[in-house]
């Protein structure tokens, strides 16, 4: 699913370092034991060859079985066959349902606008984000003080994407708040149609994410501030070492797991955004912020060619498979 | 920077000039700090602000020039107009039946799972592991398709079980994820004692792990919660009829319906993001990072 809104607070009292999921692992939080405990238990007693987990994971076996492993099967079996669905006697095509998306410039187009909506939207979440977080990381204001901004600079985060996609019709619309401030400070002679503008549409949504998803890379930086040790600072000072370059050389490396984690995910997530788009855009106006999701969603669903439809799941499957693999493994090597 | 290596030479000399300065230094800091923070606020904000004054105004003032934080026509009527429409209502009533039905069922099926992979090493352990992390992947949109086939077969197309069950599939993995995460910071002596006592697994999970996994369990719950709140692809697709639909619809609804009640859209907005409002009011303590610690290691 997308960005989930999720509304954590990350109190100064309370960082990543005493957070449920990261208590036992005792390096600040950043790091280890993803899933289950590896290795951690290891050399005590530990019920190997029983059948009860087995039996305590049924539930999920059965529900991942049923609605993850059946579908992905069935739709890749759909994609080798003839107007699925809609005809009972289909028949099998090979690769023909692959070979018309393939050969549809408008599917390129909409890889290339996913491809630079998630890239920008990620690059913003992080310079915003880390950004907002080091502000609000900062010694020098009171505690009370932090938790008014912090909640100020969550707000985005309460909002569903329906919520946020009406909001910013609202805002962008020509004769809107966004358009009068533009022509009154003498930016632009007229209102501007920014989700109809084919040249503005892209990067009109693509602020609109921007806004809507900063606030889950700045709770995940700030509570990992909290978690670099104040040593390393101390240290660095004694090396003389500026602001700069105590940002450069300790906090960026310090974080570096959280980011690369947090930019994986942003990317995997803002690639399968629809809502956003379907709401404001439509994909629209002649595909210039057509994405693979929406390309893939008319094709079942407005022109009813579900084969086809399939194929370009499919192929959007293997290619968040691809990322999700990097992704895996970068998990795994921080263990 | 010469300043600096002054003081450190000789510190008593140039005590009193020095601290004076840094002290004035540290306030013009601070006001710079606050004043970019203040302006930084507002990215976030104006939007929201903007969002809570249309709510309140006539519809035909929405788009007034110049603009108007407060109009002539502050009423509630935008908000009296969505909650006394039953058609409105039921968006709402949806939104939380599902949402909490999913929840439950998450949490259940999650604390089951989490506690195989907490407190067993079985065979397939890692393969399972990495399969559920996989899963959280999984585009929506492929698997759009073929839920919009099984759920017609299965008989249920535009029901509660349909989108209950849609929706578990994308919160079990972090679910499972997470609980276990928080399981293995319990020790398991606790649960240990129980099985050494005669009790079953099963009974060490329910009546030693599960009640003082409490505050794990909320921050799971209050995640899954939002998850389901916030779908929109699924219910847009897997239901037909109004009274099935949710809120992220029902805001996609008045959109098309009434020519744009600009007023309505915003007060359903309003109101639609209370839920997650009071979670975030009342369970912050709980979450305090659970969700990002989930997420930056899922």
């Amino acid at each position: 699913m997308t960005h989930p809104p999720e509304t954590t607070e990350a109190t100064a009292a309370a960082p990543l370092a005493t957070a449920p999921a990261s208590a036992g692992s005792g390096d600040g939080g950043t790091g280890d034991e993803a899933g289950p405990t590896r290795g951690r238990w290891r050399g005590r007693r530990s019920y190997r060859g029983t059948v009860a987990p087995y039996g305590f994971l049924t539930p999920t076996f059965v529900l991942l079985l049923v609605l993850m492993v059946t579908p992905i099967a069935m739709v890749i079996g759909y994609s080798f066959v003839d107007r699925v669905i809609i005809n009972p006697n289909s028949d099998f095509v090979g690769f023909e349902n692959y070979a018309q998306v393939l050969g549809d410039p408008v599917f390129f187009k909409a890889v290339s606008n996913t491809a630079i909506f998630a890239g920008a939207s990620v690059i913003a979440h992080f310079v915003l984000g880390m950004g907002f977080a080091l502000m609000l990381n900062s010694p020098m204001i009171s505690n009370r003080l932090k938790a008014v901004y912090r909640a100020i600079y969550i707000l985005p985060w309460l909002f569903t994407v329906a919520i946020v996609a009406v909001l910013w019709r609202m805002l962008l619309s020509p004769n809107g708040i966004v358009n009068f401030f533009v022509t009154e400070l003498g930016f632009a002679e007229e209102e501007i149609a920014w989700l109809s503008d084919p040249s503005l549409a892209l990067p009109a949504i693509t602020f609109i994410n921007i806004w809507a998803g900063y606030p889950f890379f700045m709770v995940s930086l700030l509570a990992g501030l909290q978690g670099i040790s104040s040593e390393l600072y101390e240290a660095a000072r004694l090396d003389r070492a500026g602001p700069v370059k105590q940002f450069f050389n300790v906090t960026l490396p310090q974080l570096k797991p959280i980011i690369i984690s947090m930019a994986l995910l942003d990317f995997i997530w803002t690639t399968q955004q629809f809502a956003l788009i379907w709401m404001t855009t439509g994909g629209g106006p002649i595909d210039a912020t057509e994405m693979v999701s929406t390309y893939t969603y008319k094709l079942a669903f407005s022109t009813y060619d579900f084969a086809v439809a399939s194929a370009s799941a499919v192929i959007i499957f293997l290619l968040s498979m691809t990322l999700a693999f990097f992704y895996v493994r970068h998990q795994k090597s921080r263990d | 920077m010469t300043a600096t290596k002054t003081s450190l030479s000789a510190p008593t000399q140039l005590e009193v000039p020095t601290r004076a300065h840094v002290i004035r230094a540290r306030k013009r800091k601070k006001a710079g700090l606050i004043a970019a923070l203040t302006i930084g606020a507002l990215f976030p904000a104006l939007p929201v602000v903007w969002m809570l004054s249309s709510s309140f105004k006539p519809n035909g003032l929405i788009f007034e020039y110049p603009p108007r934080l407060i109009t002539e026509g502050f009423s509630f009527d935008a908000y009296v107009a969505i909650l006394t429409d039953p058609e409105k209502l039921r968006f709402f009533f949806n939104s939380y039946f599902i949402a909490g039905s999913v929840t439950i069922l998450t949490l259940f099926v999650a604390v089951l799972a989490a506690y195989a992979f907490s407190r067993y090493e079985f065979k397939g352990k890692r393969i399972i592991n990495v399969v559920v992390i996989s899963v959280q992947a999984v585009p929506p949109i492929t698997l759009l398709i073929p839920y919009f086939g099984l759920v017609v077969v299965l008989g249920l197309y535009n029901t509660y079980p349909g989108l209950i069950l849609t929706y578990m599939v994308f919160t079990l993995p972090y679910a499972i994820i997470m609980m276990t995460g928080y399981f293995n910071t319990l020790p398991r002596e606790l649960d240990e004692a129980v099985k050494v006592d005669g009790g079953s697994p099963w009974t060490a999970l329910w009546r030693v792990l599960v009640p003082i996994s409490v505050p794990g369990m909320v921050s799971v719950g209050v995640y899954t919660f939002m998850i389901a709140w916030n779908e929109y692809l699924f219910a847009l697709t897997l239901t037909r009829t109004n009274d099935m639909r949710t809120v992220p619809i029902g805001i996609q609804l008045l959109m098309g319906q009434h020519a744009y009640d600009w007023n309505q859209m915003m007060a359903m907005s309003v109101l639609g993001c209370i839920p997650v409002l009071i979670l975030f009011l009342f369970f912050q303590r709980y979450f305090i990072g659970g969700m990002t610690a989930g997420a930056v290691k899922a």
